[in-house]
Formats: C-alpha cells, sequence, structure tokens
C-alpha cells in the first residue's frame, strides 16, 4: 500500500523557517503571499493487507517517530493500492 | 564512579567529555555505541552534543529510539544518572525523558557563543555544589536550542522547580537580550521530575580547564561526584 502523510507544524507554533521564506518571496516582488509554512510530506510504501490495516500502521509510526506531537500535527493523506512510483533519476 | 559517554553516528562532543571525564576530574570513562543496551556498569550516562544520525527528520528523533536509548529508560528507571548537552537534550526531549521540544532558532542562524546561566535549582544531583542565583558561564552551539513546551507542561515544569538554567545577562538578569535562541522563559536546562536526568543546551565539557576560558562546566561534574559519594553509589564500587 502507498501511504503518504503530512506533518505540519500546530496552529499557533511559530514557523521561523516559513515566515524567512515567505520575506523571500516578498523580496521577488510576491507581495500578495500572506501565510506560509513549510510542512514535511513522507511516502512510504507498506506491506498491508487492506487500506484500513495500511492506515492504522503508518498511525503507529507516526505517533512514534514520524511526527513529535508536541509541535506538529499529521495528517495521512492518502493510502492507494499498488507501489510508489520507482524513483527518477537525478541529473 | 563510572562514566559511560555515548557515540552516535554524528556525535561530535564525544571525545570532549571523554577528556574532561578522565584528564580532568578524573574518573573512569568509556564509550559506549548508539547500538549497546548494556549499561548496567555505569552510573552516569551522558549523550553528548553533536548531529547524531545527521539529524535527519528532526534534531534527535532518530537518536530518541536508538538502542542504547531505550536502554536507557531503564537505567534511569533504576535511578542511573543521565547529562544530556546540546544534541543529548535534543534527544532526551525527543525520547520522552524530559518534557518539551527543542526547534529551530528563532533568529534562524547557528548560534555559536559564550552564554550566562542563572541558576534556579540547586537541588538536584548536577548542580548541589552551587548557589541559587549563582551565574555561569558556559558555551553553546546549536541551530536548533529553542526550547518549547505548551503552557500546561510549562506550568508542571515550573511547579515542580524542573528548570535549572536560564539564558541571563552577566549579573543575572533574565531578559529578551541574553536569549540566544528564542527559548521559552529563556529556559536553558531542565531537569527530570527525579532529578536524574538534566538536559541542557549549552557545553560544560567546554567549559572545564582555564585554558579554554572557563571551568564553569566542571561544576556541574563536581556537584555529581559530591552527589554519588553521598548517596553511597561511590562506595559500592
Amino acid at each position: 500500500m502507498k501511504v503518504r502523510v503530512l506533518i505540519r507544524l500546530k496552529p499557533g507554533i511559530l514557523d521561523v523557517q516559513g515566515a524567512a521564506v515567505l520575506r523571500a518571496l516578498a523580496g521577488l516582488g510576491f507581495a500578495d503571499a500572506r501565510e506560509l509554512r513549510v510542512g514535511k510530506l513522507i511516502d512510504i510504501e507498506v506491506d498491508a493487507a487492506t487500506p484500513a490495516a495500511a492506515q492504522q500502521r503508518v498511525d503507529e509510526m507516526c505517533r512514534k517517530l514520524l511526527a513529535n506531537t508536541i509541535l506538529e500535527d499529521y495528517t495521512i493523506e492518502a493510502v492507494e493500492a499498488g507501489r510508489l512510483a520507482p524513483r527518477q533519476a537525478v541529473r | 564512579m563510572r562514566f559511560g559517554v555515548v557515540v552516535f553516528p554524528g556525535t561530535w562532543s564525544d571525545c570532549d567529555f571523554h577528556y574532561v571525564i578522565s584528564e580532568v576530574i578524573r574518573q573512569p570513562v568509556k564509550y559506549v555505541w548508539h547500538r549497546d543496551r548494556n549499561l548496567s556498569d555505569l552510573d552516569c550516562v551522558i549523550l553528548p552534543g553533536g548531529f547524531s544520525y545527521g539529524d535527519y527528520l528532526r534534531a534527535g528523533a532518530v537518536a530518541g529510539k536508538s538502542p542504547v536509548v531505550e536502554a536507557l529508560l531503564e537505567f534511569v528507571a533504576n535511578g542511573g544518572y543521565v547529562l544530556g548537552s546540546c544534541n543529548g537534550f535534543q534527544i532526551l526531549c525527543e525520547a520522552g525523558l524530559l518534557p518539551g521540544v527543542l526547534m529551530r532558532n528563532e533568529c534562524l542562524q547557528y548560534r555559536c557563543q559564550s552564554t550566562n546561566l542563572l541558576v534556579e535549582n540547586v537541588e538536584t544531583p548536577f548542580t548541589r555544589g552551587l548557589r541559587a542565583g549563582q551565574v555561569l558561564t558556559m558555551p553553546i552551539s546549536h541551530g536548533e536550542g529553542k526550547y518549547y513546551a505548551d503552557p500546561p507542561t510549562l506550568a508542571a515544569l515550573k511547579a515542580r522547580h524542573g528548570i535549572v538554567f536560564r539564558y541571563a545577562t552577566a549579573d543575572g538578569q533574565v531578559v529578551k537580550a541574553a536569549n540566544p535562541n528564542g527559548s521559552v522563559e529563556n529556559i536553558a536546562g531542565v531537569v527530570n521530575e527525579t532529578g536524574t536526568v538534566l538536559g541542557l543546551m549549552p557545553h560544560p565539557e567546554r567549559a572545564a580547564e582555564t585554558a579554554m576560558g572557563g571551568t564553569d562546566g566542571l561544576l556541574l561534574l563536581q556537584s555529581l561526584l559530591g552527589t554519588l559519594v553521598e548517596d553511597g553509589t561511590f562506595l559500592k564500587r
């Protein structure tokens, strides 16, 4: 099963990295950019019989390691049968 | 007393701690590899600074779940002493041995400088040789040292006097200008509920000889030695 997890800082936690990126955008003329927060995307391939089982395993992984729930919220975005696309060669 | 200095891939202060323990305070010390689970012959485990596992995912996150840190949970439950500095503090927080978490510095800069630390709790095994209100000078060297805990956790931490050090001016004023990384309430170091696990962002091992610019870091290790003599650990060996 292919599982995609999004991890982001909880609302109200100051995102200094996001603020710096927002300032850089403003410097490039994107004054219309208002709010910017940087998060993480993690794609995992899990051996599981059903999407529900995969989701449950990944939820456990998030609580144990992938997210620090003091700071971060996580959402399990998509669970699909099949394998992740092979990694493209980077040149 | 016997010290163990934990080495993760990417640890950088391990040799400094080993040197200070063996050559300055002259106690038996050995390195402990991150895959080791046997800590039974140690009185105090040191988690040194550095970038364990490249700080991948989050600083200290992967190390916080490593075999040696799993063994550390039992070591702490049995009353063993643990000192985590810099990356070691991040690892202790990620492992749940200390409350809160360390985040990217608010200034976004890597800060490598001397800091003044106001001593708030002198009832711990690591600070019993100090006076409350004393100011220590120790260097910091980190990019992710902004201590954060949610309001209920912070209130509980304060209620049990878990805050040991705060960033301050040379005369002990806890002000924003003395805060190098944006830590909540200038927090630089905290202890667990039993006082046996201390985490701090500054580097005591880099303030341990006059040639290094100061010896305030030694006071923590000397306090600990005094504690071990008093509680009998030292004599049992």
